[in-house]
């Protein structure tokens, strides 16, 4: 078992660590805080909630996997939905309209920031963090205040609900309620699906984790680091679009404090599920469970009676601060043992 | 200019790099004013006249500027500091002055919303305040120093919760200090005509001043930020000097707390130094320091967080909406990073290369 436990690989490691952990939670929540926890609609619901965030989390790995960072993803997400909601709701636009739009602006985005970091070599931080505060500002712009989008056809594809044939429950009355996905989590499983898929057997996805690990070697082994670095940061920022959809199809308005902390639970969320910091490791389905364990512990603050808003935010910041350090300490670990 | 400094040697090499150093926040101040000149003409005038208290006190745009820029200016000195020895930026910063603002109010105000008088002196009240922001920089900087995660990410830990944690010291209640001896941290002190923060941040720059002059503080960062493994072998202890400039600005922050809250002699949690990370780090990148570390320039620093405040200044008399100024901030930074980029900047010596032995060729 110990053999087994030091041949595994930094990223089979960490998503093991995470799996285990949100497993371990999710019963702790089920055994102390009831039936609640249960029902399969309670799992749902935290996907469907989460399912942006799962997207947006997805696009951040795969930069921190090329050892880079992209903090705009929750102004970015902020911006689409403002955006959309104008568009529909002030322009006429259609729902064609809007999703092209949310991906264009995303898209936009993540070219301009991997020009400036691929190829300027400025760092991510400072450039992404600007974008961070860029798309803010630029929310406010579009429009200052928010409000519910009207559009007749937006409206049907935020409320179609996809049922899950077995999963439902009785109420206390006794009518069975089937268990539903919104639109979005389909989104969000194909793109987890078609990005583990390029990371883990794709040329193009093992270049990601070879210029993370070690930007010279790659450059030896004859691949474009700049033109890697830069895709990367341009899948991000068309997932954040994407993401940014999904979360308006949600909320179903536009306002400038919506998304606001995405960037940081995103980050925490990769964090937890193995990505590492320093690139080079990480992995799509550790993100997923990454996404589940944070909203799973936001539920259970809020059961155990801590619904102030302030405990959700101080228990994220300790989940990413205790997952740091662990992160920190195993690195040195492994060093040390090799 | 460039020829100039070619023929007079390395040392007239040095002296031109430290004066364009210098030149970067002083030549955008001097755009700024002649711009804010042209739009308004009555922009320099200063006048004295009585206050609401009856006190005869300075007022004007610039006596506003020089004002309000306080606490940028304090936290520039901070973040300076951060900055050339871990090669990152403090991104914690709002939400400290937050944490750190609330402690003051706590303390003043003994957990009730708005007692009449103050419960404990000021300066109890302020000295708890930098222990607490000792500490939020002390997180910060064991983070970063031993536990090795780069700055941004360790800071964005208190980024998040700061502000919670600043609510949940106060049990989430606004209190109000009435006692009007408090105000006159973010005020006037009665008798004397200059606003008082603008004497804190005389006083820090001062302080920082000498404590450059006469410790080996600022060799040590420049070192340590210019490179750690060579700082080690040279005795240092680049762990110890990184966590130190971590601490140093969360005393910075202390300060800048105390007038950020005495101005309004209350808090909100959500609003109070908003964005104002974004502010100090462009206030270091405009002073022409390197935000991946090493040497750094202290007085242009400052200048640059006066700029700043000249610039959020010049944009709300442009009738910008405030939630707004971030993008306009953010194009100046990239703008900024791009210029100074390296691969930026070789292409331009490049570009001057060229353009000399053409030069020659007309000679």
């Amino acid at each position: 078992m110990k053999e087994k436990f030091k041949n595994m690989s930094d990223t089979n490691l960490l998503l093991t660590i995470t799996i285990v952990i949100f497993f371990l939670m999710y019963i702790g929540a089920i055994l102390f805080l009831g039936e609640g926890f249960l029902k399969p609609q309670a799992f749902f619901n935290i996907l469907n909630s989460q399912a942006a965030l799962i997207i947006t989390s997805c696009g951040l790995s795969l930069v921190m996997i090329t050892g880079g960072i992209d903090i705009s993803v929750g102004g970015v997400v902020a911006l689409v939905s403002m955006s959309c909601a104008v568009l529909l709701d002030y322009k006429g636009g259609n729902i064609a309209e809007a999703i092209l739009l949310a991906i264009g602006i995303g898209l936009a985005f993540g070219i301009v920031q991997g020009f400036l970091v691929a190829y300027l070599d400025i760092q991510p931080f400072i450039v992404t963090l600007a974008g961070m505060f860029f798309a803010r500002g630029l929310t406010t712009i579009v429009h200052t205040n928010p409000f519910n989008v009207e559009h007749a056809g937006f409206i049907a594809l935020k409320d179609t609900r996809i049922y899950i044939p077995g999963m439902g429950s009785f109420n206390k009355k006794g009518v069975y309620i089937p268990a539903y996905i919104n639109i979005g989590v389909v989104v969000a499983i194909v793109v987890v699906i078609v990005l583990f898929c390029v990371l883990r057997w794709s040329k193009a996805g093992r270049h990601f984790y070879a210029v993370g690990g070690n930007r010279q070697s790659a450059l030896m082994l004859g691949i474009n680091v700049k033109r890697t670095v830069f895709a990367s940061h341009v899948m991000c920022g068309l997932l954040a679009g994407i993401a940014g959809f999904v979360y308006f199809m949600y909320v179903g308005s536009g306002s400038p404090a919506h998304a606001s902390g995405m960037e940081m639970n995103a980050i925490a969320s990769s964090i937890i599920g193995g990505t590492l910091l320093t690139g080079g490791v990480g992995n799509i389905i550790g993100t997923l469970f990454g996404v589940l364990s944070l909203s799973t512990i936001q539920n259970i603050v809020q059961s155990a009676g801590l619904d102030q808003a302030w405990w959700t935010n101080i228990t994220i910041a300790a989940m990413l601060c205790l997952f740091l350090v662990i992160q920190s300490i195993v690195m040195a670990r492994k060093k040390s043992a090799e | 200019m460039k020829n100039k400094e070619k023929k007079s040697g390395i040392g007239g090499l040095m002296r031109g790099l430290v004066r364009k150093q210098i030149f970067i926040p002083i030549a955008a101040l001097v755009i700024l004013t002649i711009f804010n000149y042209i739009m308004d003409p009555t922009f320099f005038k200063i006048t004295l006249s009585p206050n609401s208290l009856g006190y005869n006190v300075l007022s004007g745009s610039i006596i506003t500027i020089l004002d309000n820029g306080s606490e940028l200016a304090i936290l520039a000195i901070g973040m300076t500091l951060v900055t050339a020895a871990s090669g990152g930026q403090d991104i914690s910063v709002g939400a400290t002055i937050a944490i750190a603002g609330s402690v003051i109010l706590r303390i003043l105000c003994g957990g009730q919303t708005s007692p009449d008088t103050l419960q404990a002196p000021v300066i109890v009240a302020f000295l708890v305040a930098c222990v607490a922001g000792m500490l939020a920089g002390a997180f910060n900087g064991a983070l970063v120093a031993y536990f090795r995660i780069q700055p941004m990410i360790a800071t964005l830990i208190l980024f998040t919760a700061g502000r919670s944690i600043g609510a949940w010291i106060n049990n989430n209640t606004l209190p109000v200090v009435k006692d009007p001896s408090f105000a006159v941290y973010g005020g006037f002190i009665p008798g004397i005509a200059v606003p008082t923060p603008f004497l804190i941040t005389v006083a820090c720059i001062i302080i920082i001043t000498l404590v450059l002059k006469f410790t080996t503080l600022g060799l040590y960062t420049q070192s340590v930020g210019i490179n750690e493994e060579s700082s080690r072998l040279n005795g240092l202890n680049p762990a110890f000097i990184k966590f130190l400039t971590f601490v140093i600005l969360g005393l910075c922050v202390a300060v800048a707390a105390l007038i950020k809250v005495s101005r309004i002699s209350s808090i909100n949690y959500s609003v109070i130094a908003k964005d104002i990370e974004m502010d100090a780090i462009l206030a270091v990148a405009l002073g022409g320091n390197k935000l991946s570390g090493g040497k750094f320039n202290m007085a242009a620093s400052i200048i640059g967080a006066y700029v700043i405040q000249f610039l959020t200044t010049t944009l709300y008399a442009l009738k910008v909406d405030a939630n707004a100024l971030p993008a306009y901030k953010a194009v100046v930074v990239i703008a900024l990073v791009v210029l100074s980029a390296p691969s930026v900047t070789e292409k331009i010596s490049a570009l001057g290369k060229k353009m000399k032995p053409k030069a020659k060729e007309v000679a």
